[in-house]
């Protein structure tokens, strides 16, 4: 695999305001990235200084080794072949479905054209719409006919902003996975912009949370969740809590559910006696009615196959925990947990 | 009020030849429709290239722009009008000037100076309507045509103007119409349009009911057909989805 896109401690300023800095990345061909952020984090503009609509003032930006972006050299955006589905879809209401996706294609003949607007059309499911104007399309359909014209120049590498961010909850997460195969199958490397992670955990295969114009981790959803590199990608990627404890051993940690102790612990290179955050997800508590560690229910969210609740310890310390839905429990009720760490998260307090 | 009505003063001879005065209103409402439809053209190409440059990332084009625009929308068409024809003339190089005061026919060098007066003044309302037509549309229709490949003359030509001109039609058409009842300052330099053949009408024959009568329906007819067919040509060119037509 080799690299398509780098970008080298890239930074970007409005006025006095640095809104990118020094951030550097690379994208593997093929590969798709996310960047995952609160909004007014930098991400959008990240994703605009790729394709060339912002400028930047330090640092460049490589596609196939060559530079695209430096301060005060810049190729314009449509000499870049980079493609991007924007938030709004921005989709030309004047043409319909099929000339749309064709737009791009004005460098083709005629029959090389049809053909691939037939290839896309099919690809995206919407060969039947090809005569119809964009705003007689559901938003689901919009989003397809965008994702389609902008993979139709076959750029070489596709921006897509917050796509899905106009779009219902479970309209999102489908096609979160038919986005994802569809740029499998056209091989498409493609940069993806948003602040949900469920979205950004449906399509990315490397996602970096941004803060503050900085990437502080870049790494799987996976690795993201369970590994998380500080305690803003703990707190921002996936529910949880954080319990405060102490270092009593090598390997070991106390905290109110008693002392656990586990290899992947020193690694954090910890002294014995600091104060520690330990992180608990909801599915590291385990509803458990012989357990000897009660907790009250404070509060209880059906989520169909499984509770999400919120327990209190004796002490007043909260707890999430995620428990099959057939363990249909009061508020206020004292039940059985403990807990089932697969590995351990802490940070200094 | 006593008055005696007479319709059939437009079927009498007006001992000109063959004429009677129903010819002179009809030959007037030719004048004007020339005067306006020629003046239209220049109007809606001028308006349009102005409107464009007045939205491009461009300060010195959008300030050029700006500054017609300003010129010709902050003096009275009549003044505009009369500049034309009585001094612009004296301005040009000595032959020119000379074939437009002597060899030229009277009819036609009021034409051409009222032609080119409402056609410049009414380029700078079109200008305006053209740019709003341009900034009401999403700035991402540029960004995507930009990613896309575009560079900035295709972006105007096929996406931007054929957006902004859909908007537009409603104002458009009121400025349409305009140029038709604009073209009435003809008849002060001396062109034989509509209304100055009513006024001639109405001084030969004193049934200054009659002629005024029959150029406001003339006129109003005129209006109201340009009305109807703008109308049609906007669900003509509607996107299905888009706006709501005017109408329905």
């Amino acid at each position: 695999m080799s690299v398509l896109l780098e970008l080298r401690h890239i930074s970007q300023r409005y006025a006095a305001q640095e809104i990118v800095k020094s951030l550097s990345l690379q994208l593997e061909q093929g590969e798709i990235g996310c960047l995952l952020g609160h909004s007014g984090c930098g991400k959008t503009t990240v994703l605009r200084c790729i394709a060339g609509f912002e400028p930047i003032h330090d640092g460049e930006i490589l596609l196939k080794q060559q530079p695209i972006s430096r301060p005060n050299q810049s190729v314009p955006p449509h000499q870049r072949q980079i493609g991007m589905v924007f938030q709004d879809y921005a989709l030309f209401p004047h043409l319909s479905v099929a000339d749309n996706i064709g737009f791009g294609l004005h460098q083709h003949t005629a029959p090389q054209r049809q053909q691939r607007i037939t290839e896309l059309l099919e690809l995206v499911g919407l060969t039947a719409h090809a005569q119809a104007y964009p705003h007689e399309l559901s938003g689901g359909q919009q989003q397809r006919v965008a994702l389609a014209r902008a993979l139709a120049p076959k750029p070489q590498l596709l921006l897509l902003d917050e796509p899905f961010s106009n779009l219902d909850v479970a309209l999102r997460e489908r096609l979160g996975q038919e986005v994802r195969e569809i740029l499998k199958r056209e091989q498409m490397t493609a940069i993806l912009v948003t602040h949900d992670q469920h979205e950004a955990f449906a399509i990315a295969d490397q996602i970096g949370v941004m803060q503050a114009g900085q990437i502080v981790q870049w790494a799987t959803p996976y690795e993201l969740y369970h590994q998380p590199a500080n305690r803003f990608v703990a707190d921002f990627v996936g529910k949880g809590v954080f319990v405060s404890g102490t270092i009593t051993g090598s390997r070991c940690v106390e905290i109110e559910f008693g002392e656990i102790c586990r290899v992947d612990l020193d690694s954090r290179g910890f002294a014995v006696g600091s104060r520690v955050e330990v992180l608990l997800r909801p599915d590291d508590v385990v509803h458990d009615d012989f357990s000897p560690l009660k907790a009250q229910v404070v509060n209880r969210a059906f989520q169909g196959e499984v509770f999400l609740y919120t327990l209190a310890l004796a002490s007043g310390q909260q707890v999430l925990a995620t428990v099959a839905s057939h363990h249909n429990h009061r508020i206020g009720e004292w039940i059985g947990i403990k807990l089932d760490l697969d590995h351990l998260i802490a940070f200094p307090s | 009020m006593d008055y005696n009505w007479d319709w059939g003063v437009f079927f009498k001879s007006t001992g000109i030849g063959q004429e009677i005065y129903l010819d002179w209103f009809v030959s007037g409402l030719g004048w004007t429709i020339a005067v306006a439809l020629i003046g239209w053209l220049i109007a809606l190409f001028l308006g349009s290239v102005l409107g464009v440059l007045r939205t491009v990332p461009n300060r010195w084009l959008s300030g050029l722009a700006t500054a017609y625009v300003e010129l010709f929308r902050n003096v009275p068409l009549l003044v505009q009008l009369f500049i034309w024809y009585f001094l612009i003339p004296d301005l040009l190089p000595e032959p020119i000037e000379m074939w437009f005061k002597q060899d030229l026919n009277p009819a036609t060098s009021a034409y051409l100076s009222v032609v080119v007066c409402l056609g410049l003044f009414t380029a700078a309302r079109v200008c305006e309507q053209v740019r709003t037509g341009i900034q009401a549309l999403p700035k991402g229709q540029a960004a995507a045509a930009y990613a896309l490949g575009f560079k900035l003359p295709q972006i105007y030509s096929q996406i931007l103007l054929p957006q902004a001109f859909r908007i537009i039609i409603p104002p458009l058409t009121s400025e349409f119409l305009n140029i038709f009842k604009n073209s009435s300052v003809a008849s002060l330099i001396g062109l034989m349009e509509l209304l100055a053949q009513t006024k001639q009408t109405a001084e030969f024959t004193a049934n200054l009911f009659e002629a005024f009568t029959l150029a406001t329906i003339i006129y109003f007819t005129l209006n109201m057909s340009l009305m109807l067919l703008m109308r049609w040509v906007e669900k003509k060119v509607a996107v299905p989805g888009l706006i709501s037509v005017g109408g329905k």
